[in-house]
């Protein structure tokens, strides 16, 4: 209850802030977004849970870099985390293929969440990539097929999922990892049905019309909850870095326990079906 | 009197020839004069075919047996019992969740050229007999891309599917998510994927024909989550388009990438149907389920 109280305050508290911040263009908040120094999933989840376990593989095929998922802990809850991963450095960055998942990678996610829904574990999920990977092998092993399966199941599972988009959240790559009870946004991260660069080219045949794309194409944080897609915008006091990622991820720490806690006694049907009625609402 | 009788002469003569010398102009424009519709051209290998003989044809080209995309209605006339077909959920309209500009005068138009409402149809017929949900998207409006109406009428549609323990048959093509709605399209995704998880919990039938092109956002949701996936032969199928994928790789595609004998290989569809049997082949399943 204390938490919650704490919450409320923190939110009123940052209302008028967002007033001083307009100066931001939405293509400003794309470029933060992508910034090589935000931090990345796995800052965030060394911060908020303890002993993450990572756990490989989909079983099928590979393991996909790009995905990382396993076990946590938080506030005595065990849970499952799931997170699209950009690596910092250029190596890490090829290794992780800059954080564009392949179909092994929404395989591996779907695995996982199958796994925390047997053992009743809540799902947390933080998304950041530019899209799912448009190459050959991609394409061969299914990647509409994979994400298109992550749709469906992730749509009917019995336990709470939290999606949290921290950078960039690239269309229906993104989305594979948000099917969520509640969806949330950092302030300066975007979500979006295409990058505003392929928005522009299909749209005007010009990429370069990229920063006017993003103005029109309503994918910051504040836009999305104005439209009812999300829930919540996390607010960033200066752009997000690794330097004061420690204020951010306190209160995405209590924002998660809050979360989690509004869904002790309900049941798992109860569960899957505010969560199918969260998407057929739109 | 006579004055009036000279001038009208002269205005009548000089129209005429007015005339004369517009129409002489025309025929120099476009030589061999052809009513128009009565051939149409093979995009695949360039032939000219009577129009007469297209639907005959099952709109197949007689020389390279290139696959015509149809309209939603050819199609639901081709699979459908005559006069079965129930249409559902017509007059839709789209909230412009953008305002992108010019959204909605692109959208008035379209309705009026292509005689559909938007990019799928869906509704209730029977299929020798046997009673199905349908939906049938077009490329003519907007390359079918999914929007919240797209999304809602595949929705309604399986949730009455649902409901009436019905199997229900969607016949894709579709560039994608319609990007003048943004995320609201996307969002379509995620919603009619849930909807067929309901289909699929009541133990239904759901069975995706994928048409030429099915790539994108519906590639990524309904068009994969068959039951069973029949595809028709050559269609482009895939969920990056080729030219992003290209660019992306930086080389040329292999020959045959992305089509259904493609995807047939690598184990994503269940089987490519002619056209000519695609009505049989769809009452065999769902006779057998």
């Amino acid at each position: 209850m204390k938490e919650y109280i704490y919450m409320e305050e923190n939110q009123e508290k940052e209302a008028p802030k967002e007033e001083t911040k307009k100066e931001l263009t939405p293509w400003d908040r794309v470029q933060i977004a992508r910034a090589g120094d935000r931090p990345t999933a796995l800052d965030y989840i060394g911060l908020i849970f303890r002993s993450f376990m990572e756990l490989h593989g989909d079983r099928v095929y590979g393991d996909d870099a790009a995905v990382i998922g396993g076990l946590a802990r938080i506030n005595h809850r065990n849970v499952t985390v799931i997170g699209q991963q950009k690596g910092r450095t250029t190596k890490e960055n090829i290794k992780r293929n800059f954080g564009m998942p392949s179909p092994e990678g929404y395989r591996k996610a779907l695995r996982l969440m199958k796994q925390a829904e047997k053992f009743n574990r809540p799902i947390i999920c933080f998304v950041d990539t530019p899209g799912a990977f448009c190459g050959l092998e991609a394409e061969e092993r299914g990647q509409g097929e994979a994400i298109a399966r992550n749709l469906f199941e992730m749509s009917s599972l019995t336990v709470p999922i939290l999606s949290i988009v921290i950078g960039e959240g690239g269309s229906g790559g993104a989305l594979a990892l948000a099917v969520g009870n509640e969806v949330w946004m950092l302030e300066n991260s975007m979500y979006s049905v295409l990058s505003p660069e392929g928005f522009a080219s299909i749209l005007w045949k010009d990429g370069k019309r990229a920063s006017e794309a993003a103005g029109i194409m309503k994918c910051t944080a504040a836009d999305l909850k104005e439209l009812g897609i999300i829930e919540k915008v996390i607010q960033e006091e200066e752009p997000v870095s690794v330097a004061n990622i420690d204020t951010v991820a306190s209160q995405m720490k209590k924002g998660i326990i809050e979360f989690l806690n509004s869904y002790d006694g309900k049941s798992g049907e109860e569960i899957a079906r505010e969560r199918y009625e969260r998407f057929r609402n739109f | 009197m006579l004055k009036d009788m000279f001038k009208k002469t002269y205005t009548r003569t000089s129209e005429k020839r007015a005339k004369q010398g517009k129409r002489a102009v025309k025929i120099d424009q476009e030589e061999p004069q052809v009513p128009e519709g009565l051939f149409q051209k093979c995009p695949s290998c360039g032939d000219t075919i009577y129009t007469e003989d297209m639907a005959e044809n099952n709109y197949i080209c007689p020389h390279c047996r290139n696959y015509f995309r149809i309209r939603p209605r050819t199609r639901i006339s081709m699979i459908l019992d005559e006069g079965t077909f129930e249409e559902w959920d017509k007059g839709l309209e789209s909230n412009d969740p953008l305002d992108f500009p010019g959204y909605k005068k692109k959208l008035a138009h379209l309705k009026q050229v292509t005689n559909l409402e938007e990019a799928v149809i869906t509704g209730k017929g029977a299929i020798n007999g046997l009673p199905v949900v349908i939906a049938v998207m077009g490329t003519d409006f907007m390359m079918g891309s999914m929007g919240e109406v797209v999304g809602e009428k595949i929705t309604r549609a399986v949730e009455r599917a649902t409901a009436n323990k019905l199997p229900i048959v969607i016949f894709t093509c579709s560039g994608g998510a319609r990007m003048q709605e943004g995320m609201v399209s996307l969002m379509q995704m995620a919603k009619t994927s849930a909807a067929l998880k309901k289909h699929d919990e009541a133990g239904l039938l759901y069975i995706t024909v994928l048409t030429d092109p099915t790539t994108g956002g519906v590639t990524a949701s309904f068009a994969m989550l068959g039951d069973v996936i029949l595809a028709e032969p050559k269609a482009l199928i895939g969920f990056a388009g080729p030219r992003v994928i290209q660019q992306t790789i930086g080389q040329k595609l292999p020959e045959g990438f992305q089509t259904a004998e493609f995807l047939l290989e690598h184990g994503f569809v269940d089987k490519i149907v002619e056209r000519k049997n695609m009505k049989y082949v769809l009452y065999s399943l769902i006779r057998s389920c």
